[in-house]
Parts: structure tokens; sequence; C-alpha cells
């Protein structure tokens, strides 16, 4: 398969936007092919990836030459939950070669026309796309959250493929940008009630295993209540992490989902699921919280909602964490500036937690020696995606809901 | 030299041949979950293929994982000097292929067969991409 390309894109390919535009417009052609797309797309906001952790020295320099080039993004583009908050890199025990090498990252990208939020949860705070619009997104949760709640097109773009697209303009048309692959192809029928956003995770990591590809879009049916953005923003992030997953519907709650067969867009179901309350509880009891002991209580992953750290704030409310155990909250810059004008981040440094902007906990530079040096072996979180990306890290990690994970932060005990 | 008694032909590859050891893993991949970026050994902790390092290595998986960072990654392993030869998956996701397509690796998907049933770990295998095949060498 060929792309079929405009003047402008041919001219792209050419050199005439400098050699930047072309590498990136080659690499998309690349990708586009291997996924079998006939065209691109335009695209008017694009949301990348990019910090000292992931890129690494390598990242980097490739960053320092477009610079060097004056290259400059044509399209918006946000950044990424990163891997260090610089108030608390030199607490936390990241190395200083590290830090003065995110400054560098960061200058580098705000000198390409960047706009450095550092934000997982860009769809709660920074841009909503319309209905049908195509986006070039990158954080998996952040994918899935456009294509499933919001109706827009976009599909997983990493790094160097959002920042391909912010200097085209363009993505290549595959995927979720097409509407053969916004179909629903299974069907889960939800029995279990959700009263917390860690059952919402666990749902989707129930179904996120059991369908593991990225081409898999789950029809939920049977949901009982209206969800809020948080919950949805579980379930998403727990699809796409236990499965790849980059869109679901959802039977009168997202916009593609009326009902069921106008979901499936005339796919025969290839499996259809049932989730009961037992299911979710098997999901908690599947964790070995070995000695019990609770040395590490993490709300993260993605970063928190105004909403989210409110309650955390209510839950520790003249609280005292035990001495035992250590509490990270994150969130992103805004929604820590407010939550610092309402009080909330008082609330919980009160308890004795800590509340981190601008990353995301798994993210952290240098996160394994952290744990080492600080004797951590159990991470209770309500999130199913922190529970399931941090492993890496060799945590042994316990999903726990809301509550429970306050509990066990108070008593130290899991 | 066995040369194709053994083969399994392609949906997708990009990039150039290459030939190398298999290593056949039942089980999914992230470069972000799974790996030590610094060493190139799987960490993840009951991973099928834990302790193992990739480096130079042609891997298949069954499917990807979750995760935008592998786009950075394979750049970042391929200039650390762990990088393996090729990725070869069952189903695979955007984020693998735009990686290695950054990288300039070889990563092919949609396999006419599971691999588990022609290779094994340790095997010689050869990614032919004009021909859309890997083939058994030894």
């Amino acid at each position: 398969m060929t792309m079929k390309l405009t003047n402008e894109e041919k001219a792209m390919l050419a050199g005439e936007s400098g050699p930047a535009v072309q590498r990136a417009l080659q690499e998309q052609i690349s990708v586009g092919e291997f996924f079998g797309a006939e065209t691109f797309v335009p695209v008017k906001n694009v949301h990348m990836m990019g910090d000292i952790e992931v890129m690494g020295d390598a990242g980097l320099a490739f960053l320092k030459d477009l610079v060097s080039a004056q290259v400059k993004c044509m399209t918006p583009l946000t950044t990424n939950a990163r891997c260090m908050d610089f108030a608390l890199a030199e607490m936390l025990g990241q190395d200083s070669g590290a830090v003065k090498q995110e400054h560098e990252l960061i200058a580098c990208l705000r000198e390409m026309n960047a706009i450095t939020t550092d934000t997982c949860i860009n769809y709660q705070s920074v841009y909503q796309p319309h209905f049908g619009e195509h986006v070039a997104w990158g954080d998996t949760g952040t994918v899935i959250y456009a294509n499933s709640v919001f109706g827009a097109r976009s599909n997983f773009e990493s790094g160097p493929a959002a920042l391909a697209a912010a200097l085209t303009g363009r993505t290549p048309a595959y995927g979720f940008h097409l509407d053969q692959h916004r179909k629903g192809t299974f069907v889960v029928n939800v029995e279990a009630t959700l009263t917390d956003l860690a059952d919402w995770g666990a749902l989707g990591k129930i179904v996120g295993e059991a369908h593991q590809d990225y081409f898999s879009v789950p029809v939920f049916d049977g949901i009982r209540t209206s969800p809020t953005s948080d919950e949805l923003k579980h379930l998403g992030t727990s699809l796409a992490s236990y499965g790849s997953m980059g869109m679901f519907h959802m039977v009168g709650v997202t916009p593609e989902a009326p009902d069921v067969e106008t979901a499936l867009g005339g796919n025969k179901p290839i499996d259809i699921l049932t989730v009961r309350d037992r299911d979710i509880e098997a999901v908690y009891a599947g964790y070995d919280p070995k000695d019990g002991n609770c040395g590490l209580v993490v709300f993260s992953g993605p970063q928190l909602s105004l909403y989210e750290l409110k309650r955390i704030a209510e839950l520790l409310d003249g609280k005292r964490i035990s001495s035992d155990t250590q509490l990270f909250v994150t969130t992103n810059k805004e929604f820590k500036a407010l939550a610092d004008d309402f009080g909330y981040t008082r609330n919980i440094e009160d308890a004795g937690g800590i509340v981190m902007e601008g990353v995301c906990f798994y993210l952290l530079q240098n996160l394994s020696q952290i744990r080492e040096a600080r004797g951590w072996q159990n991470l209770v979180s309500n999130s199913a995606k922190i529970v399931n990306t941090i492993t890496a890290h060799r945590f042994n990690t316990i999903l726990r809901r809301t509550e429970d994970c306050i509990e066990c932060a108070l008593s130290g005990r899991i | 030299m066995n040369t194709g008694s053994k083969s399994l032909s392609l949906g997708s590859i990009f990039g150039p041949s290459v030939e190398g050891e298999a290593v056949i893993s039942t089980e999914g991949f992230s470069p972000r979950y799974d790996l030590n970026r610094w060493t190139g050994e799987i960490t993840k902790p009951g991973h099928k293929l834990e302790g193992l390092t990739i480096t130079d290595k042609i891997l298949f998986f069954p499917t990807a994982k979750g995760g935008v960072a592998a786009g950075w990654a394979f750049y970042d392993i391929l200039h650390k000097g762990i990088a393996p030869k090729a990725l070869v998956f069952g189903k695979t996701n955007p984020v693998m292929v735009q990686g290695a397509v950054f990288a300039e690796m070889t990563i092919a998907a949609g396999l006419s067969d599971l691999p588990e049933n022609l290779f094994k770990t340790g095997d010689t295998v050869r990614i032919d991409a004009e021909r859309k095949v890997i083939e058994l060498l030894r």
C-alpha cells in the first residue's frame, strides 16, 4: 500500500519545508503504510510524552539538533506528565544530572513552541476536542478518553510520532481515524455495581486482559449509573494499560453508542462477557499483601482531577498517616494551584502526605533506586493502571478502593 | 541450511532484512513495563521471559502492551547499545511501530501461524523484508 499524498505533502517529502519536516513525514508514511493508511488527516491539537527518563541522552540530543536547526511546531503541542517535580527531586533522591537534563529538555521544547503542560489529563483540563475531530495524542489514557468519551479520533501517538504530527500538522489515517475500526468488536454486560474509582479500574483490568488487542473495542452494556469523568478515566486508562485498547463504547453514555447494535456497527461480537460483583471482588482478592506492611500509598496514574483531590483531602482531614507509611498524590499544575487555593493540599500535607505536580508516580526518574533506598515493597493504590505499570520497578502492588487505601495509610497495615 | 521448510508469512513489515537468535514469548511485551532500559533485561516479576536479555535478539511476542513510552524507548536503547535486532508481534499497536520506525529497527506483525509452532528460543531465524517471510536457518 502506497499512501496518496497531496501536493503539500509531496513538497514536504521533497524537503521544501526543511529536513526535520521531511524526516517527520517520511516516518509518518512508514507508519501509515504499515497499517494500510491511504491518506493523511490534518490535526490541530497534538499531545506528546517526552521527558528525560523515557527519552534518554539520545532523545535529548535529537531535540537539541532540532532546536539548533530552529525547527518549530506548526500545530499546538502540549506535553504529558513527566518524570520529576523539581521542588521534590532532591528529597526523593533523583539524579542531579538528570534534573539538569530535564531542565534542558523542557527549554528545548519551549524553544520549539511547545506548551509544557506536563499533564496526562489534558482532556480534563487543557483541551476537549469536538465530536469527530482528528487529534494526535500520546499517553494511552488520553487517547482512549478522546476516542470513547468525546468521539474524537486519535491513535496512540508515541513521543516521536506526536512530534512528527506537530511538525507536519497531520497524521496518517489508519486505526481509530477510520469508521471501520471504531465499531465495537465484543460486548461486556456489566452486572456489577461499581461504587469506587478502583471498581472501574478493576472492570478495565478484567476486560483488557481478556482481549489484549489495540483493535479490540469493547461495548459496555448495562451500566446503571451515569458515570463521572473520573470513573470513565479510570476505566479507560485500565483498558489501555491491560489490553492496549484505544477505544470503548458504553451504551447510553458515549456518543457513538446509543444502543448495542449501533455501537457494533454491523460487527458480530467475537465474545460476550458478563462482569458480576464477584468478578470485581476476585480482582481485589488476587493481590498478595505479603507481610501486610503498607509502606507506600499512591494516588496517581493518571493524575488526579480536582474532584479526586477534594475527596482525598476530605478523607485525610484531621487524620495522621502512619509513621511507617508514605502517601503520594500527583496532579497537574493547574489542579495543584486550585488545590492549594482551596486548602486540599494543606489537608493532605497536614496528614503527612505529599502532593506532587506535573508528574505521574510510575514515570519518576530513578524510581527503582528510590524504591530500594526507601525499602518500599508493598504499594497500595486505587489505580488499576498504576498497579500494573509500576511493577517493572519491582513493587508488590495491591489494588484497593479509595477509602481502603486511606485506611491502609492511617494504620500502616493492609 | 534449511531454506524455508519452516517459515512464517508476514502481514506488515518495516525495516531491512535481518537474521539472528530468536526469543519466543507467549506473553506480550512493553519496553516500559517489562524491561530494564539500562541493562536490556526483562525485569517484570513473573514475566515469562523474566531475567532474559533482549540485546541483538529477534523477539517474538503475541501482543504489544500499553504505554506510549516505547516511541522513545527503542531509540534510547539503540543508542545505549542494548537494542534487539527486530521485533515480531502477532498483534501490535501503533506505539511499537512508531518507535521502531524512529529507531530504524525492523518490526513485523500479522503472522500466518503461531511462532512457537515453528521456532523455539535459541533458533537462528531470518526475516526477509522483500518476501515478507521469517525462515528458520538453524
